[in-house]
């Protein structure tokens, strides 16, 4: 990879954006405290922060979103008081986010010049809508065809498309969050081409992210928040991806050799290997979902899922939760035959499943992190038999404490805890009700390392004590560190089962995914 | 893995001052809209608020209030629960009229309409027939996954032509003491249906409070998925809020036939499903579901039945006084807006000549965006 000109804060160029002093509360939470940032034209710079850090906070002051409590927004040296996201488009300043805010049901011609069609006589002029967004196309070396829906093309396509309209609102900074989390690498690397066109054009990027290689690879410049404030500003070429990491955890000490350790200790050999299993999947299937497949789950034992995105990785854990009905095979639980026609079916059998889709999926947004946490138990038992707020209030504080859940107030609701901390919280109803089987699905996703760490080690710990484990993860480092056994999947198929021996590594396992074969 | 560094902001609380707080108190702007109307009405009626003792009873205007509103409590009591699982029960209304024909018949039908034992029966008669239309309705929702508004249109209509098959279309007459009791009779000098609708609303209150029923329909209504994933048997709920509703409906269609001795099979409750929706959004319970505050839902019923009875002592021409409500009831909404409120208070910010006092000001907007 060619380094590329490293725009340096010493240069006599003016920033095109520049905040200084940034003070942002919400009720109860100070998430910003004398925030500065500078960026300069023609550099992507990395906003780098562990979740809570306030990078998001940050760039909705940016977008107009919220209104900062204090300090200043200049764009082009003029100061700014955005009052709403529209304001901010205005100045030249577009933002991407993670989801992708797109319309799948429109054509992609559309999507880009949606808002600002080209109209003759007051109707749309189709043919010169077509012709513009074609032009913005080919000018960006992305070859699509415009009139195609958008929904045909994949996430990776939408998130360019969406880049693409865009960088068409004459942006002089584009804010990208978290543009990558949902992409394969491929896709990744489509995307850093573009978006190291648009910095050769002189746009200002905004880079958010949880990858710290992506930064190294793509960054000239890095912004570290820690608990709200500034850590500093840096050159990349100043920094390795170990004092990066120091700099957003803010310890010299710990974490690194933490993760080290965590690392030895899932090569091991897999435990119960010759007992009976927990649970044994025969031929379990769902038409649709995924093609009959076998999986014994021992007791102690991380059995990691690895596939790509859309493989059957979640179909296949969501049958043994009862989550989906399985229409073919059968599930053997101790031995003995079991049908779940219903989550609550599994988790009277005492398995738990922290879904990958956080919001939509896990977490009650509106109500507190102690409700959220007691929820599965009281589920349980059932509402005649409520657990005491006593009790409640008990069960809240500890968790809190041993996951280290942020902000730590049990009264929170759950909706404005950052992704780790939601993550946390979920972890902690169901390890609450003291399951045999934890499904994990994407536990890692879009949280930041330290809290990743966490939940590495957690579910080492708790396989020692003798859970056992189904930990999903794109991440196959990830994955090979914890499991025992890796089981692959390609194309709503469990193509292979691998003992996690000192022979399996990342690229065995892709080849697997590649090819469907075992070696 | 604690960061030494625990000097850190994030995550560092910020107690807001005491008068933020008491705004920020969910209650809060119910309340004031409360005191607000009943302050109005002292300006124009100077003695709304005086209550004095007439033959053992309370009387007042603040009494009439209690009394007239007691229904319309109770409804939205119900209703609460059922919004609170994200649904929604439109037949209430129609409950309301099919319970007070039933009990009316039934006492206009006895041997004996004077005694306990002929008004207990009516009483059981009407609120077993609503539980059965509260399980139909929860059946059509949690079992056959209609959509609430449209499951209960069906009983809105076509249980207003019941009640009128059990009148026979006429207004029926009673005349039973022990039956006017209900909705007209008085007890420890306050009308018995203040108490009644009191009872109801400490005991529903207590039931989901003290259980985790509460917390359960708060689940259901604040996230479906989740709450199916984490083993909460939903249908079982639902069909309990739905009967629920049905039976406070019920309560207040005795209520009302009660207090005027006859049912009406064609004006009894008629739109009281519509003033007890708009009590449980005053109220501050979200029509998208989960959190709900039965607090609030009485508040949200006291304005409402308030309003009406401003109407009527400031004389608005009968004409008008929808238009008049309707004109009331959107500069309430606007008001318990937070929205609406930060754009005011923007446009006062703009307008003061100072802006860096307004720069640290925080009482503008509340949390409406997570962070």
């Amino acid at each position: 990879m060619a380094v590329p000109p490293t725009p340096t804060p010493t240069r006599t160029d003016r920033p095109v954006l520049e905040a200084q002093g940034i003070r942002k509360v919400f009720p109860g939470v100070l998430a910003l405290d004398g925030v500065d940032l500078r960026l300069f034209p023609g550099e992507v710079h990395a906003l780098m922060g562990e979740n809570g850090a306030g990078k998001s906070t940050l760039i909705k002051v940016l977008t107009g979103v919220h209104p900062p409590d204090a300090g200043t927004v200049s764009v082009d040296g003029g100061f700014q008081r955005f009052a709403e996201p529209l304001e901010a488009q205005h100045a030249g300043i577009s933002t991407v986010y993670q989801e992708v805010n797109l319309c799948p049901n429109l054509s992609v011609a559309e999507n880009i010049l949606i808002g600002r069609e080209p109209r003759r006589l007051g109707l749309v002029h189709w043919s010169a809508l077509h012709e513009r967004a074609a032009r913005l196309i080919t000018e960006l070396e992305l070859d699509l065809d415009v009139r195609m829906p958008l929904g045909t093309y994949s996430l990776a396509v939408q998130q360019l498309v969406a880049i693409v309209r865009a960088v068409d609102v004459k942006a002089k900074v584009l804010i990208l969050d978290e543009p990558t989390s949902s992409l394969d690498r491929d896709e990744v690397a489509q995307l850093f081409t573009l978006v190291r066109r648009l910095r050769d054009r002189g746009v200002a990027i905004l880079f958010v992210t949880h990858f710290l290689d992506q930064v190294f690879d793509l960054c000239d410049r890095v912004t570290v928040l820690r608990n709200g404030r500034l850590e500093g500003e840096y050159r990349i070429d100043e920094l390795t991806p170990v004092t990066l990491v120091h700099r957003m955890v803010g310890s010299e000490l710990g974490i690194l050799d933490e993760l080290a350790e965590t690392s030895h200790t899932g090569t091991t050999d897999g435990p119960g290997s010759g007992d009976a299993p927990f649970l044994s999947a025969r031929g379990l299937a769902r038409a649709g979902g995924v093609q009959p497949y076998d999986l014994d789950i021992h007791r102690g034992e991380v059995i990691g899922l690895a596939g790509l995105l859309g493989s059957g990785r979640t179909e296949a854990a969501r049958l043994l939760f009862g989550a989906d009905h399985a229409d073919g095979g059968e599930l053997r639980i101790h031995g003995k035959r079991a049908v779940l026609r219903s989550p609550r079916a599994a988790i009277a059998h005492k398995i738990a499943f922290c879904s990958e889709n956080r919001k939509a999926e896990g977490l009650i947004g509106e109500l507190t992190v102690r409700e959220n946490i007691v929820l599965a138990l009281q589920a349980a038992r059932g509402w005649t038999k409520p657990v005491s707020r006593t009790r409640q209030d008990e069960i809240a504080a500890r968790w809190t404490e041993v996951l280290d859940i942020r902000p730590a107030d049990p009264e929170a609701e759950v909706r404005n805890l950052s992704g780790g901390n939601q993550q946390k919280v979920l972890l902690a109803r169901w390890l609450l009700t003291d399951p045999e089987l934890l499904i994990l699905d994407e536990p890692t996703r879009g949280i930041d390392i330290g809290a990743k760490t966490e939940i590495q080690k957690l579910v080492t710990s708790l396989a020692a004590e003798g859970t056992a484990v189904l930990f999903i993860s794109a991440e196959l480092e990830e994955v090979l560190r914890l499991s025992h056994r890796v089981g692959v999947l390609r194309d709503h198929r469990l193509v292979a089962t691998l003992p996690n021996d000192t022979t399996l590594t990342p690229d065995r396992i892709l080849g697997a995914i590649a090819t469907g074969a075992t070696s | 893995m604690t960061p030494p560094d625990d000097t850190g902001a994030g995550g560092r609380p910020v107690r807001a001052p005491g008068t933020r707080r008491l705004m920020e108190h969910r209650l809060f702007w119910p309340a004031a809209v409360l005191a607000a109307l009943l302050v109005g009405n002292v300006v124009f009626t100077h003695d709304f608020l005086a209550v004095r003792v007439q033959n053992g009873h309370l009387y007042g205007s603040l009494i009439d209030i209690l009394q007239f509103g007691a229904p319309l409590i109770l409804v939205s009591l119900g209703m609460t629960l059922v919004i609170a699982t994200r649904g929604i029960d439109l037949s209430v209304g129609s409950t309301v009229a099919i319970a007070g024909a039933l009990a009316c018949e039934h006492i206009a039908t006895a041997k004996d309409p004077g005694s306990l034992s002929t008004v207990l029966s009516a009483i059981a008669l009407a609120v077993g027939v609503a539980a059965a239309i509260g399980l139909l309705n929860g059946f059509l929702v949690a079992r056959l996954g209609v959509q609430p508004i449209i499951a209960t249109l069906v009983l809105m209509v076509a249980g207003r032509g019941v009640a009128q098959l059990i009148t026979d279309g006429q207004i029926i007459s009673v005349s039973s003491s022990a039956y006017k009791m209900i909705g007209g009779g008085y007890w420890l000098t306050l009308p018995f249906a203040v108490l009644l609708a009191a009872a109801l609303v400490a005991v529903t209150s207590l039931v989901t409070r003290r259980t985790a029923l509460g917390l359960l329909i708060e689940s259901v209504g604040g996230n479906p998925v989740a709450s199916r994933l984490v083993g909460i048997r939903a249908v079982g709920l639902l069909v309990m809020v739905y009967v629920v509703s049905a039976v406070c409906a019920a309560v207040a269609g005795l209520m009302i036939s009660s207090n005027v001795s006859s049912a009406d099979g064609n004006n009894a409750g008629l739109w009281i499903e519509l003033d007890a929706i708009l009590a449980v959004v005053i109220g501050g319970t979200a029509l998208t579901g989960g959190r709900f505050s039965l607090g609030g839902t009485v508040l949200g019923a006291l304005i409402i039945q308030t309003l009406s009875t401003t109407i009527y002592t400031l004389g608005v021409p009968p004409e008008t006084t929808l238009v008049f409500k309707a004109l009331v009831v959107i500069v309430v909404c606007l008001v318990q807006s937070p929205a609406f409120r930060a754009r005011l208070s923007r446009r006062r910010r703009t307008a003061a000549p100072d802006p860096a006092s307004a720069a640290g000001d925080l009482t503008a907007r509340r949390q409406e965006v997570h962070p």
